[in-house]
């Protein structure tokens, strides 16, 4: 009885905290003692950091109240201030759900000209707290996982795919062939195909292709070398692109001949990914890729594409766009709350519904919109007067 | 207008550019500094609430109901004025903070957030001072410059503006409604009686905080609690009207004539927002409790630059005053106040006609930098 009274409880106390705290909330008071109580704006704590290489760093964060377990492979929307000023990107998180102190990871590399990776990567001391969305993301292994999988990876492409070997390895990714987590001793290496004596219960046989430019710069590096060292399911090949050159799909097949007959997860550069899907001739729903790390290069502009007003209907405020600029970013400049993630087009965080106008796609040039689309803000720059419901 | 005459347009546009430069300064520099600032004032604003309305919850004892109401008082002054006033205004609307953001704010008063924007936000700062267009200029119930038709009904304005003074918040409420608007058919009932809902929804929600929730929790301490925020949000409102009326009404602030809005340049709304406002002298503690409305010439030119910039850019602002030759009016609380009811108690009556002329403001309301 008294279990089935604490919902009461709680929610008359939560009740009573609303009228106490109006026109607040009672988080916005309780945030004073523990900056990651309030649910109601996610939080994380900084609570680690373990560098990787010499600029690539894992910032173990402790999520507040309300965050919901991530399945491997899967993003979130992390928030930083940087000169005082609210920056959102999307990372992928590179720790199993599963880990022992509750707390998540996301590997962050520095790259040049980037404000939010430099900043989160070198300035951001343990004890920091940021914002934080989601987790989303459909670059996940499915329950039960295949029998047969490949990672092809380069770069920071390696961060969502750490995640899923650490459950696939630890048997934390339900196989639905049973439940035993223990590798059979001296069970054979892994090569191509199912493991001779593959049983019920194991993981599945897990080759990986990753490509950074020299070993020191292989992001979870000795990690990733000890796992394949232990764990009879982990083929490990690494291609150092400076010594060795780009990896082409010729040597793929010589590293993994059954390769399109595997499940494939595939997350770098883009052009490594245009390239594989170019080549992939096994069925279209085994193939996985995620892109990120690759900032648009927009289109210039077609000689006549003049900007327009930008009206954000729901906020009532107005600002001149031209025809080269994110439509995130007048709407920032002009002091809307815009949500935002990725900025290049990917994760869709940013989206908003269109009310009137047309909008040039930034990555293609395109003019396309109408009243009603949803569009996606950061790759959208206005072609002509828009209206907008931010 | 008066006491502009010597400058040609030139001049006016040049000041206009000079105080752009300013603006664009402080825009350029806004950084960690100022996000740590209000947070700061976030955090001591809601601490100090916290503790007075827990010292209210044992308010049986005096001095435990004195330091409650004071430090309550404190709070909600606070609240209003630096944080709620200044946000509102989208002065931190820069850091994208959704929890400290124009947009979705709401202050601890009776009037909500959506209709003072409009009202203030954009009738009061856009046709500041200009008679027929500003609302602001005695609050459509009093007369405050005598280029404002007498009537008999001002002769209780001094009883109705005292009054005012201590429901300011409530004044502001029916105010922002705009109801005189209605009978014109310039406003729609419609519109004012949804209005009038959300006004009434919010007035229940704070009087049920302030009047049943906490004295009920207090306890035995019902009735000081009670007294006790009573008390505080008289002492926010008497004070938020003493400061709001230091703004445009003492001698010195100029009215002006719709016909100067015709063309007016971006040079010239920067002058009507000069001649227009008064500041208050005093120390920091002071500038922070009247939400830096003490600088109120420097919120009329900028109004959306974050308020504990106004202090910094004051000298520089009274300087370019100088070297154009142009009023920059300021002074203490005592005087500024006295000022205010002063025209207040003598505009209650008929005349004067026209105002004397103000070509050469009095010299000690000009503090002019060398």
């Amino acid at each position: 009885m008294i279990t089935s009274a604490w919902p009461w409880v709680l929610g008359s106390l939560a009740g009573a905290g609303r009228w106490l705290s109006t026109p607040l909330s009672p988080e916005d008071y309780l945030g004073l003692l523990d900056p990651l109580w309030p649910a109601g704006e996610l939080r994380g704590r900084v609570e680690g950091l373990r560098p990787e290489t010499a600029d690539a760093v894992t910032l173990v964060i402790r999520p507040g109240r309300g965050w919901r377990a991530h399945r491997p492979g899967q993003w979130a929307r992390i928030g930083v201030e940087i000169q005082g000023r609210r920056h959102w990107r999307t990372y992928s998180l590179s720790s199993p759900p599963q880990r022992p102190d509750g707390c998540i990871t996301i590997t962050v590399k520095a790259i040049p000209g980037g404000l939010v990776s430099h900043h989160l990567a070198r300035r951001t001391p343990p004890g920091t707290v940021v914002r934080l969305a989601g987790p989303e993301g459909e670059f996940v292994i499915p329950e039960p996982p295949p029998p047969r999988l490949l990672f092809l990876t380069a770069g920071s492409g390696i961060t969502p795919v750490m995640a899923m070997l650490s459950s696939l390895l630890a048997g934390d990714i339900p196989t639905g062939r049973g439940t035993a987590k223990a590798s059979p001793a001296g069970a054979p290496a892994v090569h191509a195909g199912r493991p001779p004596g593959h049983r019920r219960g194991e993981p599945p046989d897990v080759v990986l292709v990753h490509s950074a430019p020299t070993p020191g710069e292989v992001i979870f590096g000795e990690r990733l070398r000890r796992l394949a060292a232990r764990s009879p399911y982990l083929r490990l090949h690494e291609r150092h692109t400076r010594s060795a050159g780009r990896l082409g799909p010729a040597d793929l097949a010589g590293l993994c001949p059954d390769w399109t007959q595997r499940s494939v997860w595939a997350c770098g550069p883009a052009g490594m990914l245009d390239e594989l899907a170019a080549e992939w001739t096994g069925p279209v729903d085994r193939l996985h890729v995620e892109r990120f790390a690759e900032p648009f290069r927009p289109v210039a502009p077609a000689s006549g594409t003049a900007g327009g007003r930008v009206r954000f209907t729901t906020t009532g405020r107005e600002a001149d766009a031209d025809g080269a600029t994110p439509l995130l970013t007048v709407g920032e400049e002009a002091g809307v709350l815009m949500p935002s993630g990725c900025r290049m087009g990917i994760c869709h965080s940013c989206v908003g519904r269109l009310r009137s106008g047309r909008v040039r796609d930034l990555r293609t040039g395109l003019i396309h919109g109408e009243a009603g689309d949803l569009i996606q803000t950061c790759v959208s720059a206005a072609a002509g007067p828009v209206e907008l419901e931010f | 207008m008066t006491g502009t005459s010597h400058l040609t347009r030139a001049d006016i546009e040049e000041f206009g550019r000079e105080l752009d430069k300013i603006r664009e300064e402080v825009l350029a520099d806004l950084g960690e500094r100022d996000a740590r600032y209000i947070r700061g004032v976030i955090s001591a604003q809601r601490t100090l609430e916290l503790g007075g309305r827990a010292l209210l919850l044992a308010s049986w004892l005096p001095p435990a109901w004195a330091a409650g109401t004071a430090a309550l008082a404190t709070a909600k002054i606070l609240e209003n004025m630096e944080i709620g006033h200044n946000v509102l205004h989208g002065q931190w609307d820069w850091m994208r903070d959704p929890k400290i953001h124009s947009t979705t704010w709401e202050w601890d008063i009776v009037c909500p957030a959506s209709l003072w924007k409009h009202s203030h936000n954009f009738v009061h700062h856009t046709w500041t001072n200009v008679l027929g267009k500003d609302r602001d200029i005695g609050y459509s119930v009093m007369r405050i410059t005598p280029e404002q038709q007498w009537h008999p009904i001002y002769l209780a304005q001094p009883f109705y503006n005292a009054l005012l003074a201590l429901f300011f918040e409530y004044g502001i409420a029916i105010y922002d409604l705009e109801l005189e608007r209605v009978p014109s058919g310039d406003k729609s009932l419609t519109d004012a009686l949804a209005q009038l809902r959300v006004v009434a929804g919010k007035a229940r929600r704070q009087i049920i905080k302030d009047y049943i929730a906490f004295p009920l929790l207090a306890g035995p301490a019902f009735l000081p609690a009670l007294l006790g925020n009573l008390t505080a949000n008289l002492a926010r409102n008497v004070w938020a009207h003493t400061i709001i009326f230091c703004g445009h009404f003492p001698d010195g602030a100029e009215v002006f004539t719709e016909d100067r809005l015709q063309g007016e340049t971006r040079g010239e709304w920067y002058l009507r927002q000069l001649l227009g406002s008064c500041n208050i002298d005093g120390g920091p503690l002071f500038h922070i409790m009247s939400g830096n409305l003490s600088h109120q010439i420097e919120h009329h030119l900028f109004p959306d630059l974050p308020s504990n910039r106004y202090a910094e850019i004051a000298p520089r602002v009274r300087a370019l005053c100088d070297r154009f030759g142009l009023p920059y009016t300021s002074d203490s609380l005592t005087r500024q106040v006295g000022s205010v009811w002063k025209r207040v108690l003598r505009l209650a009556l008929p005349g004067p006609r026209q105002r004397p002329p103000a070509a050469t403001p009095p010299a000690r309301r000009l503090h002019a930098v060398a």
